[in-house]
């Protein structure tokens, strides 16, 4: 019987009361597991590595390019996410790079393993400096620890001095600012002083550099800040 | 836009945790979130919204607290709530450097069955 109003159908089973699991785990434990697994497999290859973040059109690529030419010893690596095409890698080999790209589809950041995958397709011999290029994207890609030893933000003059106070999770976590297109700066009518006011507030941790990657000018110093942090 | 991702992990980090315990259901889901955790909770509610749809989520509560930033100011030896993106003191207005809370995408517990 049903022990409720005695008809034929079988007695329900009580549904057990519902118990509470205490977890505390970070949501992105997975990735950060496998960053800490990246972060390892770079010192053992002796790599100095950079996470390079910004919106589309900040002059990553560009500011690589430099990089691959200036670098003391050649060649840097790059591991370089996009949602589709390799035009990226293209540019970047044809400057000197040893260059993989990762085609992400529909993913608006990179992740560890992604760049776990991109990682054993590069010949790392002789080589001392790998830069990570994310997808050009100033949300997604802050929260997802890819391994890297440091973070660099790109600002271009042609985005507006107020970036960092609208996207602040993003330069908060940067190692070092650049502020890119600077030969542009008078054109664009950038004001400077507002845009390192606004970075200093927001980002008072990180180093600053203002450059040109198109002209190459000022690129030396972010050279030699990346040259006195070994691997 | 990632917050999708992040759900699925969410759901992936649950259903292990559950099929652990032997529980066949999960009732609700309690996460934190910081106010620096480069999350939008609207759009992870949203996202919630659509997986929970589905089975096993149909019955399956999503209970997002939202941790507000606290910083510590090395001068004034104190802990603050900053009141905006700038995280400037309010007793000296020097700006700190130190985040104590606010950064934390935790799946803190579930309910289970």
């Amino acid at each position: 019987m049903c022990g409720q109003c005695g008809c034929d159908a079988p007695a329900a089973v009580a549904a057990a009361p519902p118990q509470r699991l205490e977890l505390h785990q970070g949501l992105l434990s997975r990735n950060d597991r496998q960053a800490a697994h990246n972060r390892e497999h770079f010192q053992r290859h002796g790599l100095r590595t950079l996470n390079l973040l910004s919106a589309p059109g900040s002059g990553k690529t560009a500011l690589l390019e430099q990089l691959a030419r200036q670098w003391p010893r050649p060649p840097i690596g790059v591991i370089v996410g996009d949602l589709a095409t390799d035009n990226d890698a293209q540019r970047l080999q044809a400057a000197g790079a040893r260059a993989v790209q990762i085609r992400t589809g529909d993913l608006c950041h990179l992740d560890a393993a992604l760049v776990d995958q991109a990682f054993a397709q590069l010949n790392c011999r002789g080589m001392d400096l790998l830069v990570i290029e994310n997808v050009g994207n100033l949300v997604c890609p802050a929260a997802f620890d890819l391994g890297e030893q440091r973070r660099v933000a790109v600002l271009s003059v042609t985005e507006g001095e107020d970036k960092p106070l609208k996207y602040p999770a993003l330069f908060k976590s940067a190692d070092a600012v650049v502020i890119n297109k600077c030969d542009l700066a008078e054109a664009t009518g950038f004001d400077r002083r507002s845009a390192i006011a606004n970075l200093q507030a927001i980002a008072p941790q990180a180093e600053l550099f203002e450059l040109s990657a198109r002209t190459g000018e000022g690129i030396d110093a972010l050279i030699r800040w990346l040259d006195a942090h070994p691997a | 836009m990632h917050e999708l991702a992040l759900l699925q992990e969410l759901c992936a980090l649950a259903t292990a945790a559950a099929t652990e315990q032997g529980a066949k259901r999960i009732h609700r889901i309690e996460l934190r979130v910081g106010e620096l955790g480069g999350v939008d909770p609207d759009a992870l509610r949203q996202a919630f919204a659509v997986v929970s749809a589905t089975a096993p989520w149909q019955e399956t509560q999503l209970q997002l607290e939202v941790v507000p930033t606290r910083c510590f100011c090395p001068h004034c030896e104190q802990t603050f709530s900053p009141p905006d993106v700038i995280h400037a003191c309010p007793t000296c207005g020097s700006i700190s450097r130190q985040v104590l809370e606010g950064r934390e995408l935790e799946l803190v517990a579930l309910e289970v069955s």
